[in-house]
């Protein structure tokens, strides 16, 4: 299957989805697990790919969205933003309802 | 000129920032001493203005698309009106520690 096609099923697939490097329980970068950890106080489950251990993805990933930068953040098949957005997001309290909201909805 | 006035020059010459501080983060990094690799961008325009965070990420991911491609690791960015950043009293986050990816 083509990359590109391979991360939009991904990014359809689940509500919320987090590309990083590393895991959210081994980070390999700062900004991924400051992502990640925002994710994971939200309290619900979310999926994770880790880009450095699928070479395709990683070089392919910033021109789906047309964003150059790790980690990336989907929820309901978007694109929300990398860490600097996800972190606003949740200090704000908007991450927390729009990853509630996007859980919830899958699952009825 | 080095990165860092490349990128004050970029931003400034797109966005009319009433602030703008750009900070080579490279040597808290898993990369050669003098790198220019890891950059923080603080930016206060009007441009942002009734604009979701990640079109403003957007308008600078593309007057930097030449350094993000390949030249720049890192890139934390934190935007602001001037409204909103008066309620920062003047201060963005802090970057996150490096964990080591960056080789990668």
């Amino acid at each position: 299957m083509d990359v590109l096609q391979r991360i939009d099923e991904i990014v359809k697939g689940n509500p919320v989805v987090i590309f990083m490097k590393g895991t959210p329980q081994m980070p390999q970068c700062g900004f991924s697990s400051r992502a990640a950890q925002a994710l994971q106080a939200c309290g619900k489950e979310f999926a994770h790919v880790n880009v450095l251990m699928d070479q395709d993805i990683f070089q392919n990933l910033p021109q789906y969205a047309n964003w150059p930068t790790f980690p990336q953040i989907y929820v309901n098949g978007e694109l929300i933003g990398g860490c600097d957005i996800t972190l606003e997001m949740y200090q704000r309290g908007e991450l927390q309802q729009m990853v509630k909201d996007a859980v919830e909805a899958k699952a009825n | 000129m080095n990165m860092q006035t490349e990128i004050e020059a970029k931003l400034s010459h797109g966005l009319a920032p009433m602030h703008l501080h750009v900070v080579n983060e490279s040597s808290q990094h898993n990369v050669p001493a003098g790198s220019e690799s890891h950059f923080k961008v603080v930016v206060v325009s009007a441009l942002f203005e009734g604009k979701m965070p990640i079109a403003r990420h957007r308008m600078i991911n593309a007057l930097l698309a030449e350094e993000l491609n390949g030249k720049i690791h890192a890139l934390a960015l934190h935007t602001y009106t001037e409204g909103e950043w008066q309620k920062t009293s003047g201060s963005a986050p802090m970057s996150p520690p490096c964990l080591g990816g960056s080789k990668a």
